[in-house]
């Protein structure tokens, strides 16, 4: 293995990782602002300009805060949750293609961590493991809210996890590609899989927030019911680790739906563009454009939240089971039926 | 078992099985984001506190003061009935008596050498405003502001008398 | 090939302690770890598909619904029942047997002509796919047969019976 391309890659690494925790750290900010926009407020506006220092603030806070671990708990695996948490949350990202190739000092270099060929399900493999954060400290807790909130986690991500499945199935029909690298690269210009696969991208959508947990499916936490869930006997910055997760996997699930349905890092009249910049500019821009495509997600993801109720834990599980994973099957059949036409034609 | 009315004037509400849009959940979703997404345009209700303040009612009654006269004398005689009408008994005070050459500090012949009124315990209530038989007190101040220790609510004379007029005059024409 | 027994003395490691911890949670935890040492195995075989289908069935699906039973009945060394030691040798003897007849059987078999080295692709999904659906087509219908029975029994198991219902 030559040095420039450890030394290619471990940058790549780097900005990545410092990325995703600036996202999430600002995702904590947007959503407060997000919030406060929708109920006609003003935000977090102390902490320097528009707020901005307001994430540092906070993480100084969870940092200097009494960290808690209560007698019955426990002990390793109440530290072991959160970290596992954040671990998992942080893996989704190495397959994703932030833009296309680009030539830097002579070489061309790919945006994209490591493009393996089974990429999707990988995506798909680390967004299951997520639930075991969530499980394992409800359960170490020793809380009775805590283990319903787990309990609650558990079901719903095994529950949307079977849906989500099989609404990719009906995309990787279409594409034909499990991996990341090739099934962005197919939706050059403006063939996004979106609009071949409008169906399969509701189910995606609903399946992410599930997955995430956010609201309207944020039963495992659910501060009305369960006064936290999983994160009941959380402080300090165990309990920070548990929400930045949460911030991550939003940040990820993002990326994902831009990738598999929006196109990444392609947009219409990128030919023109690319020509006009050359090969090092012109991409920066395709990773621009994927950049707006996810904090648009982000922002979408906090609309929704601030808008819609939370769901009861049946009608969550009906939705889930009777309407998502029927309609999934449906996107299925449909999509082969009509690329087995198409192709004979 | 169906209550029956005993008023008569009982509305059952009439609910219809969803139909097929209804049930799709999603035009409704759509229609609360429109709402909420018309929200971010709209005029913010804030008030920056510390920076700009809300203008109080007529009635408004927040921190005490005590007053003085057009001479700039202290009112209060340390009769004690706003001590006696607080509820709360957040009001105590010692009394002195007025020395030669303190005529223009005090009113009358007794005064309070010590006025304390721990804010923890007030309740605001505006009865020793009523009490008082000389109108040396009333709430026509601000609101009380936070504080990190439970003796710093204890407020004595430092904080509760108004400025002296002249004091008051000497600060206006400092600031002009 | 030291990382391959760095990973291998894991997995034993992992698996031993399956069966050596007292509290049940932790034993299914160490599983989990198990299953993820099995992963990097097929990741070192360069079989990607199976490996995450390892990840995302055993250690995402079947070890999430383990640990929730486990979770729900809550368990603990105080619950544990007391084995008689009758009990304990005839387990012994069931092991034993299951080892000689593991161990018989593999010595039975000869190593099959196909080594699949670390650079061939037949893990891949693509070829994966073609074998499977091509010269395997009706054992992966059977057992997918298999699996449909067992949902089905499954629900009627966990249905409940309509006289206790009424009643």
């Amino acid at each position: 293995m030559e040095t420039a391309f450890l030394i290619e890659k471990t940058a790549l690494v780097l900005v990545l990782f410092i990325l995703t925790l600036t996202i999430a750290a600002y995702s904590t900010w947007a959503e407060r602002k997000v919030a406060a926009w929708l109920q006609d407020r003003v935000g977090p506006n102390r902490a320097g300009i528009f707020g901005l220092l307001q994430p540092l603030a906070d993480g100084g806070k969870m940092f200097f805060k009494e960290e808690i671990i209560p007698s019955g708990a426990n002990k390793y695996l109440f530290v072991a949750g959160p970290s596992l948490a954040l671990l998992v949350s942080f893996l989704g990202s190495a397959v994703l293609p932030f833009g296309d190739t680009i030539e830097i000092f002579g070489r061309t270099v790919p945006l994209q961590v490591t493009d393996i060929n089974v990429g999707v399900l990988y995506i798909f493999g680390v967004v299951s493991l997520g639930v075991y954060g969530i499980m394992i400290g409800g359960w170490a807790s020793n809380n009775k809210y805590s283990l319903m909130g787990a309990i609650r986690g558990a079901s719903q991500n095994i529950s949307y996890e079977i849906a989500m499945g099989l609404s990719i199935i009906a995309l990787l029909l279409v594409t034909n590609s499990l991996s990341f690298k090739e099934i962005a690269a197919q939706q050059h210009g403006w063939h996004w899989n979106v609009l071949v696969q409008p169906l399969g991208f509701l189910i995606f959508l609903v399946c992410a927030f599930a997955e995430t947990n956010r609201v309207p499916f944020d039963l495992p936490e659910c501060e009305t019911e369960l006064i936290g869930g999983y994160q009941t006997e959380y402080s300090a910055f165990k309990m920070g680790a548990y929400m930045f997760a949460e911030y991550i996997n939003m940040f990820v699930s993002s990326a994902v739906m831009a990738v598999l349905y929006f196109g990444g890092y392609n947009y219409p009249g990128m030919d023109a563009v690319n020509a006009m910049l050359g090969p090092t500019w012109g991409p920066l821009v395709g990773v621009a454009v994927m950049f707006i495509k996810i904090i648009a997600f982000i922002f979408f993801f906090m609309w929704v939240r601030w808008t819609v109720p939370r769901f009861r834990y049946d009608q969550l599980m009906d939705l889930g089971w009777k309407v998502l994973i029927p309609l999934a099957i449906a996107n299925i059949v449909i999509t082969a039926i009509v690329i087995t036409v198409v192709d004979k034609l | 078992m169906i209550m029956e009315s005993l008023s008569g004037r009982k509305k059952v509400l009439e609910q219809k099985p969803m139909n097929f849009w209804e049930r799709m959940y999603l035009p409704a979703i759509f229609k609360g984001m429109a709402i909420t997404f018309m929200h971010m345009f709209k005029k913010k209700e804030t008030i920056h506190y510390p920076e700009q303040e809300r203008e109080f009612s007529e009635n408004w009654r927040g921190m005490h003061s005590l007053k003085r006269d057009e001479q700039g004398r202290e009112r209060c005689t340390a009769c004690g009935l706003c001590a006696l009408s607080c509820p709360a008994e957040a009001i105590t005070m010692i009394a002195a008596e007025r020395e030669k050459g303190e005529e223009h500090l005090y009113r009358e012949e007794k005064y309070a050498a010590v006025y304390e009124i721990n804010m923890l315990r007030c309740i605001f209530c505006g009865l020793c405003e009523e009490a008082c038989p000389k109108e040396a007190i009333y709430l026509d101040g601000p609101i009380v502001p936070a504080d990190y220790l439970r003796k710093d609510f204890i407020y004595g004379k430092d904080k509760l008398v108004e400025m002296p007029i002249t004091e008051l005059e000497a600060l206006k024409g400092a600031t002009v | 090939m030291s990382l391959f027994y760095l990973v291998a003395f894991l997995s034993i490691l992992f698996s031993l302690l399956v069966i050596f911890t007292k509290n049940p949670v932790h034993s299914v935890l160490y599983l989990i770890a198990t299953f993820f040492t099995f992963t990097i195995h097929y990741i070192l075989l360069n079989a990607q598909f199976l490996a995450v289908v390892n990840f995302i069935v055993y250690m995402g699906a079947i070890m999430v619904l383990f640990l929730f039973v486990l979770m729900l009945m809550n368990l603990n060394k105080d619950t544990e029942p007391v084995k008689s030691n009758l009990i304990k040798i005839i387990g012994v003897i069931a092991g034993g047997a299951l080892l000689v007849t593991l161990v018989g059987a593999s010595k039975a078999l000869q190593t099959s002509a196909v080594s699949a080295g670390p650079n061939s692709e037949i893990g891949l999904v693509e070829n994966l796919g073609k074998v499977l659906f091509n010269e395997f087509l009706l054992p992966f219908e059977l057992s997918s047969l298999l699996l449909l029975s067992a949902l089905v029994g499954a629900i009627l198991l966990a249905r409940k019976d309509k006289k206790t219902q009424n009643g």
